[in-house]
């Protein structure tokens, strides 16, 4: 089989041009490997090879950004490249930088599989470990031997196609995508070393960082409800009966919509919860339990209410992913408004 | 000082036999015997009884329960106290265990939330009871019989035939006897005088509507939170009655066998003072939250610690128990880790738990159960596969024309234990 031919990108510094005083040379393609590339070479094995290097100045590539790109994306197509390699960029930042954008942009033009490595507290890794593969490295060139062991084999999976497995395993960057593996020790015993870890004042890795939450202030009371036109929204899974849209009992993909106009009453007979979360028996005997549609039939009759929205909007709640949650109600929301439904009851259970 | 010791008696089969005994690793079951014991409850029209070993092409759900067979030898009580035994306080004397065993409970689906036991394959990899040979109870109800009284009649059937089977081994010699002492305040400060003070808090599932969890027979949703010794759950002090999503739920093996447990006991007296259990609930009232979580962090308080582990029990509105827990813990200066799971959608990308705190910045997760995993045709299947699109974890359409199978892990029982029950974790 022909060896994954692979373009390495690195600066003027690796590429033994010069230092700071050279940092403004433009792109430049050369055959075969220069500097670090011959580290690779040697771990890619049989496997793969680097065919081009392409060098350029840290600081013509930030300060010419649009042209760097546009020339260098040129020179890696031109090679036929199965696979872009940049850096690593250790601790310097605008190399970092140029890194992670010139793999972002192959990755995005040429639909190649990148990669790039360098120390997390570079500022490039926070900018693109979310969009391209990272290898955390060392923060320094002494940590090169480190860089290639994690990178070599990285490279040759993600050029191969196969299955990236979790950060841990790989050694890239967290990208914010949770990915399974099994660990060498079980949960309770991980536990107990994190938490000696911080009884003893000692640095330590959570596993999961606590995210920025999304906390969502309600809106203002509705002034004039006796006018108000309501909408019933659940996340209880509440159906007509026999599921026709088959929402899942948990982790639901789908939303259902369903027309109430000249419903009084949810009876046993009509409908039902799809929801697995919890004891459907009250749920099944009368469904008004979790969407109210009776109470607010009779306040429309007593004009409490302007008047009930025709249709409603039904999910699982039960182990439903927040992002497809967010999905449905951005599609629904908008219908609502659309519809100039004044005000939703969501009941959820 | 409080010692318990376990004799654990290695199992490496299960045969039938016209006779029930243990001899040489082998658990002969009288097929018969069992049933009689099943039907004893006049709510269970008909059971089955079938033996699934690690390995084989064999698939046991829609799964309630998973149950390790034990006995008292010495000591005051005996197992599964409150519920199968009087409710004297257990936790000292010794006790036998059936190891490598289990009895698991299936028949007719219960509510959505059972599981898939794999004994080999993909599936296998994530349940840790393809590791044990399990006595497959396969029961089914009486017509028209409300779920949350079939939940009862499956769960009291399985505790019933655990601890029939459990005192076979009462008069064998085990192969290994694990001896888990614990001190009084002052006397384990005098003991280890200079070792920091750890704490287990365990959050019982007690959501309701058969997301219940029982301590001495008592159903959790009315406990406050309150102490127990940590050698109490070996002897089935505490007892799973829920239908939560089956990766995460912790079947009656999983609190017999409390990994935190273990592996505190394992450094205590060595990095650590195991000082004890603190166990909680989960219940779905604010105020309730609000009482537990202030509770578990004033007993956290009173008892001295240094550190404690917090545990979760299912997913979404327990995570706000856990969060609240940890951060009430955390602000009274003890040092906290959780364990918990995650709920990230099937690519990862989504948001994995339903509440965040920046205290909470020591985590060990157990996976992901959403993530998809594909299960291979297995020729044998025990209980009923007709509900495999319904189970939490299954959707429409996903039994292939090849007979495999798509799940979510939330499908598969113990996958990913918020007690840490299994090596699988996420990043």
């Amino acid at each position: 089989m022909a060896k994954i031919r692979v373009v390495h990108y690195i600066n003027q510094f690796f590429a033994n041009i010069g230092g700071e005083e050279k940092a403004d040379i433009k792109p430049e393609l050369r055959e075969g490997v220069v500097g670090p590339g011959a580290a690779f070479n040697q771990a890619f094995g049989d496997e793969a090879e680097i065919v081009a290097t392409v060098i350029c100045g840290d600081s013509y590539f930030n300060e010419n950004l649009e042209e760097a790109k546009k020339t260098v994306i040129d020179m890696v197509k031109s090679q036929n490249a199965d696979m872009f390699l940049a850096g690593p960029a250790f601790n310097a930042g605008r190399y970092g930088v140029a890194c992670g954008t010139i793999a972002d942009a192959v990755k995005k033009e040429l639909g190649i599989p990148v990669l790039t490595g360098m120390y997390v507290e570079n500022p490039g890794a926070d900018m693109f470990k979310n969009s391209v593969y990272i290898v955390a490295t060392k923060n320094s060139a002494a940590g090169m031997r480190d860089a290639v062991k994690k990178m070599a084999p990285l490279a040759l999976k993600l050029a191969k196609g196969e299955k990236i497995g979790a950060s841990a395993e790989e050694g890239y960057m967290p990208n914010g995508v949770r990915k399974n593996f099994f660990d060498t020790k079980r949960g309770s015993a991980r536990a107990i070393d994190m938490l000696l870890k911080k009884l003893a004042g000692k640095e330590f890795v959570t596993e999961f960082p606590m995210p920025d939450f999304d906390r969502v202030a309600p809106n203002p009371a509705v002034k004039d409800i006796a006018h108000a036109t309501i909408a019933l929204v659940t996340s209880g899974g509440i159906v007509p009966k026999g599921n026709p849209d088959h929402i899942e009992s948990s982790s639901a993909s789908k939303y259902g919509k369903y027309d109430i106009e000249g419903v009084m009453d949810l009876t046993a007979d009509t409908y039902e919860t799809a929801h697995g979360g919890y004891d459907p028996v009250y749920a099944n005997e009368d469904a008004d339990r979790v969407l109210p549609v009776d109470i607010l039939r009779e306040y429309e009759k007593e004009g409490k209410i302007g008047k009930l929205h025709r249709y409603f909007y039904t999910t699982v709640g039960n182990g439903t992913a927040v992002k497809s949650a967010k999905g449905f109600a951005d599609e629904f929301s908008k219908e609502l408004k659309d519809a100039n439904v004044d005000a939703v009851i969501l009941t959820s259970t | 000082m409080r010692k318990l010791e376990v004799g654990y008696i290695d199992i490496h089969d299960i045969q039938f036999s016209n006779e029930s005994k243990v001899e040489n690793g082998v658990l002969f079951v009288d097929k018969e015997a069992i049933k009689k014991i099943v039907l004893e409850d006049e709510n269970i029209k008909s059971c089955e009884v079938e033996i699934a070993r690690p390995g084989e092409s064999v698939r046991i759900t829609p799964v309630k329960d998973v149950i390790e067979p034990r006995c008292k030898v010495e000591g005051q009580g005996g197992i599964f106290p409150g519920v199968i035994s009087k409710v004297t306080t257990v936790g000292t004397g010794r006790t036998h265990a059936l190891r490598g065993s289990a009895v698991v409970t299936t028949g007719k689906i219960v509510g959505f939330q059972e599981g898939i036991i794999d004994m080999t394959g993909e599936g296998a990899k994530y349940t840790p009871f393809s590791k044990t040979v399990n006595l497959v109870l396969v029961m089914n109800p009486i017509d028209g019989l409300k779920q949350h009284e079939h939940e009862y009649a499956n769960r009291m059937a399985g505790l019933r035939v655990a601890a029939y089977l459990g005192e076979l081994g009462k008069s064998v010699e085990p192969n290994e006897v694990v001896s888990y002492e614990t001190y009084g305040v002052k006397e384990g400060m005098e003991k280890y005088p200079n070792l920091p003070r750890v704490g287990y808090v365990q959050m019982l599932q007690s959501q309701g509507l058969m997301h219940d969890t029982y301590v001495y027979g008592v159903d959790a949703k009315k406990i406050v939170p309150t102490i127990i010794n940590p050698t109490e759950v070996m002897d089935g002090a505490i007892l799973s009655g829920n239908c939560v999503s089956s990766c995460d739920k912790n079947p009656t093996y999983i609190h017999m066998n409390n990994p935190v447990v273990h592996d505190l006991f394992a450094q205590h007296g060595k990095t650590i003072n195991f000082v004890g259990m603190i166990i909680t609930n989960e219940n779905v009232y604010l105020a309730d939250k609000e009482r537990s979580s202030n509770w578990t962090a004033e007993l956290c308080e009173y008892l001295d610690l240094d550190g404690a582990i917090v545990s979760q029990e299912g997913f979404g509105n327990p995570d706000t128990d856990l969060i609240m827990n940890c951060k009430k813990i955390s602000a009274k200066g003890i040092k906290t880790v959780i364990i918990t799971d995650e709920y990230a959608g099937r690519d990862g990308t989504s948001q994995s738990l339903a509440d965040a705190d920046p205290s909470a910045d020591a985590v060990v997760t157990g996976g992901n159960a959403n993530e998809l995993i594909t299960l291979p045709k297995l020729d044998k299947v025990i209980g009923d596969l007709s509900p495999i699109d319904k189970i939490a974890g299954g959707f429409e359409n996903n039994v292939l024309e090849d007979g495999t199978i798509l799940v979510e892990l939330q499908a598969i029982t113990g996958a990913t234990s918020e007690v840490g029950f299994n090596c699988l974790s996420a990043r």
